[in-house]
């Protein structure tokens, strides 16, 4: 038997004889899987809300109707001024209120025009722009039936079509996400801890004292992890696929080989951070701290980085998940090709390339 | 042919040196010899047996392991050395039989190749090769430390305190199979802070604040002691101590198991004559201060009272 594979059974050992790290590495993914994908949903039906139509027409009557039979929302109250409705927000019993003008039939008839106001509780920001989104859709909706109606001489009608995700489904952003997180959690938490451990114990001191190169024990502490990290890839995806119906539009070939990249980085991200952690909770703090946070934050997984400041959007540049986060949408979700993202599969090239080459130089094969 | 050559090795840690763990340290031990570095905790030991294993760095000096430098030959010499660490550091989840056929794989041999090697010791493992290395005893874990340091025939063995935390049987047995080994021509530097188990090494160097204050033969550390020396003992040992210390004849008192050990300033050169008058006044002197059940024996120096008088000395 030589070195390095006895190297990686007793690494394989470790990993399967330890139950907590098991737990981590397999009940983990699939939690936050389906966690993510049935609980966290940006879909709201039912949404109580308030009308307030002193107007009480035909207009205006029918515009509720249409509001009401949409199935995103449910008439909660119809009050009869606008001062009623601060109590109503404040005891959240509605999350969005229409104001009707007094004389909505008529300002339609003789301007063309009416106003409505759409109120919305943004001490919920996600859920009030949903609602509103919703709300004015259905208005617009409205007002370019009541326009083919009246015969005006020209009009422009907007139509809308949600490419790639019509129905709007979260897990389509959801099981990509948690990929980049799983992956980089795997790959690079799990062999910064793995490596730290081995220097906590003190074997550190015996595998350095043996005629073991230094990279025969790196690749020996990483190789198992590569391949349980791949195992974990395919799991995610197949829930993803069979459990919430994700599409896989462009190459299986493709998304196996970029995902490997993306491990790769992850992994060499690990070996840096075990040269510079003494102990297991360092390196669980290093790599919690240093990756997790950033990965869920900065890459776009869970907030929209346009959103962002400028300095956050430059500091999510640099973190790999935000890079694998548009090569894993883009195959899975809009099929794309390498041709099209040749640039983010560079841009995590270069980046192992780097982290290789640091963390070789910073491991000491002393103590 | 000198299996270690230590020439003025230095090693000093924290911010501009200020801990000084070795201050110039030289010596040599023979191929096929036992050799005991024995001091009390913080003395050097581990930073010595470190920087022999290749570990780490010494500061200055140099040093020779079978004639490979070891800094700048650290390649070659950790296929031909056999280190085992003050702390256990083998894998406790995996079996004995695992770990031994790991460090043997890292070495590039297998367990048969040098079984009669570690065939004593293994033998007493064989009924647990199954259980897992962290459910071992003290003195088990131990002999499996021993078996995979020795798993591929080092030519130079180094022993970090291996008797620390081993009851006194085991520990025993493990300097027992120390003195088998020689029999193969390895040689064996084993650090110690037990001044008992350096009575079992063929040589050994007294090592105090990173300093050698003797090396010798335990039987010449032992014979370079050149003041007479008592076992006393009373009902009262604290006082007795106290009270001992305050003879004008007295160099140092100290505990000493059962009894203390009085060494007195005067030469041991022909004390012997006058060796029942100081007695005699010794006697008085207890009396006087009220000890009763008082003993008082001539001793024979050993390593621990040699340690002792010699850092006293300095």
């Amino acid at each position: 038997m030589n070195r390095f594979s006895a190297f990686i059974i007793k690494e394989f050992r470790h990993i399967l004889r330890d139950r907590r790290t098991l737990l981590i590495l397999f009940g983990m993914p699939m939690a936050q899987v389906l966690l993510f994908g049935f609980v966290l949903t940006n879909e709201i039906k039912n949404a109580a809300i308030a009308i307030v139509d002193p107007s009480k027409d035909a207009q205006s009557t029918a515009l509720i109707q249409k509001l009401a039979s949409s199935g995103y929302f449910r008439i909660e109250k119809n009050l009869e001024a606008a001062s009623q409705l601060d109590p109503a927000f404040k005891e959240g019993k509605i999350k969005l209120a229409v104001v009707f003008p007094p004389d909505f039939a008529r300002q339609l008839d003789h301007d063309g025009s009416a106003p409505i106001q759409l109120l919305g509780d943004a001490s919920d920001p996600n859920t009030a722009t949903t609602l509103i989104n919703y709300a004015s859709n259905i208005i617009q909706d409205f007002s370019t039936q009541r326009k083919a109606e009246a015969v005006l001489p020209y009009q422009i009608e907007v139509q809308t079509h949600m490419l790639y995700n019509p129905e709007l489904k979260a897990v389509y952003s959801f099981v990509p996400g948690v990929m980049t997180l799983i992956l980089m959690l795997i790959s690079a938490m799990m062999t910064s801890i793995t490596i730290a451990k081995e220097k906590e114990l003190g074997t550190m001191e015996v595998l350095l004292a043996s005629p073991l190169k230094p990279i025969q024990i790196i690749l020996g502490k990483t190789t198992p992890y590569l391949v349980l990290s791949f195992i974990n890839a395919i799991i995610v995806v197949l829930i993803g696929v069979f459990v919430f119906g994700m599409p896989i539009r462009g190459s299986i070939l493709l998304l196996g080989l970029e995902s490997a990249l993306y491990m790769f980085v992850a992994l060499s991200l690990g070996i840096l951070i075990s040269t510079r952690a003494a102990t297991q909770q360092a390196a669980l703090f290093m790599s919690a701290l240093g990756l997790l946070m950033p990965t869920m934050l900065l890459s776009g997984f869970i907030f929209p980085r346009e959103s962002m400041p400028y300095v956050l959007q430059a500091l999510g540049n640099i973190i790999p998940a935000t890079w694998f986060n548009q090569i894993i949408k883009g195959v899975m979700i809009k099929g794309a090709g390498i041709e099209v993202l040749w640039f983010q599969t560079c841009v995590l090239g270069v980046m192992a390339i780097v982290f290789v080459v640091l963390s070789m130089r910073n491991f000491k094969d002393r103590l | 042919m000198q299996a270690i050559v230590v020439e003025q090795i230095t090693k000093s840690y924290g911010p501009k040196g200020a801990v000084k763990a070795l201050d110039g340290i030289s010596f040599s031990v023979d191929k096929g010899e036992l050799f005991g570095i024995i001091g009390p905790d913080g003395a050097g030991k581990t930073s010595l047996l470190r920087i022999l294993a290749t570990l780490i760095l010494p500061d200055a000096g140099e040093a020779y392991l079978q004639d490979l430098h070891v800094v700048r030959d650290y390649k070659r010499l950790r296929s031909l050395l056999g280190y085992m660490p003050g702390r256990f550091s083998l894998y406790q989840d995996l079996s004995v039989q695992e770990n031994l056929s790991f460090f043997a794989a890292v070495f590039g041999t297998r367990i048969e190749d040098n079984y009669e090697l570690i065939k004593d010791i293994y033998v007493q493992l064989e009924p647990f090769k199954n259980r897992r290395a962290g459910a071992l005893s003290g003195g088990m874990k131990q002999k499996l430390a021993l078996c995979c340091a020795l798993i591929h025939k080092p030519e130079v063995l180094l022993l970090d305190e291996p008797g620390t935390g081993v009851d006194p049987v085991s520990r025993k047995e493990f300097w027992d199979m120390l003195q088998r080994l020689k029999s193969w021509g390895i040689t064996i530097l084993v650090s110690t802070p037990n001044m008992d188990e350096a009575e079992l090494c063929d040589r050994v160097a007294l090592l105090h604040n990173g300093r050698i204050l003797a090396m010798d033969t335990p039987a010449g550390i032992r014979d370079s002691y050149d003041r007479p020396l008592f076992a006393v003992r009373s009902a009262d040992m604290y006082r007795l101590i106290q009270d001992l210390r305050h003879w004008p004849g007295a160099y140092s008192c100290y505990a000493f198991g059962e009894y203390a050990h009085l060494a007195l300033h005067q030469s041991l050169q022909g004390f012997d004559k006058q060796a029942d008058t100081v007695m005699a006044e010794l006697q008085q002197y207890l009396e006087s201060h009220h000890h009763t059940g008082i003993e008082v024996l001539r001793a024979a120096p050993g390593v621990e009272d040699c340690f002792i008088a010699s850092t006293k000395d300095r």
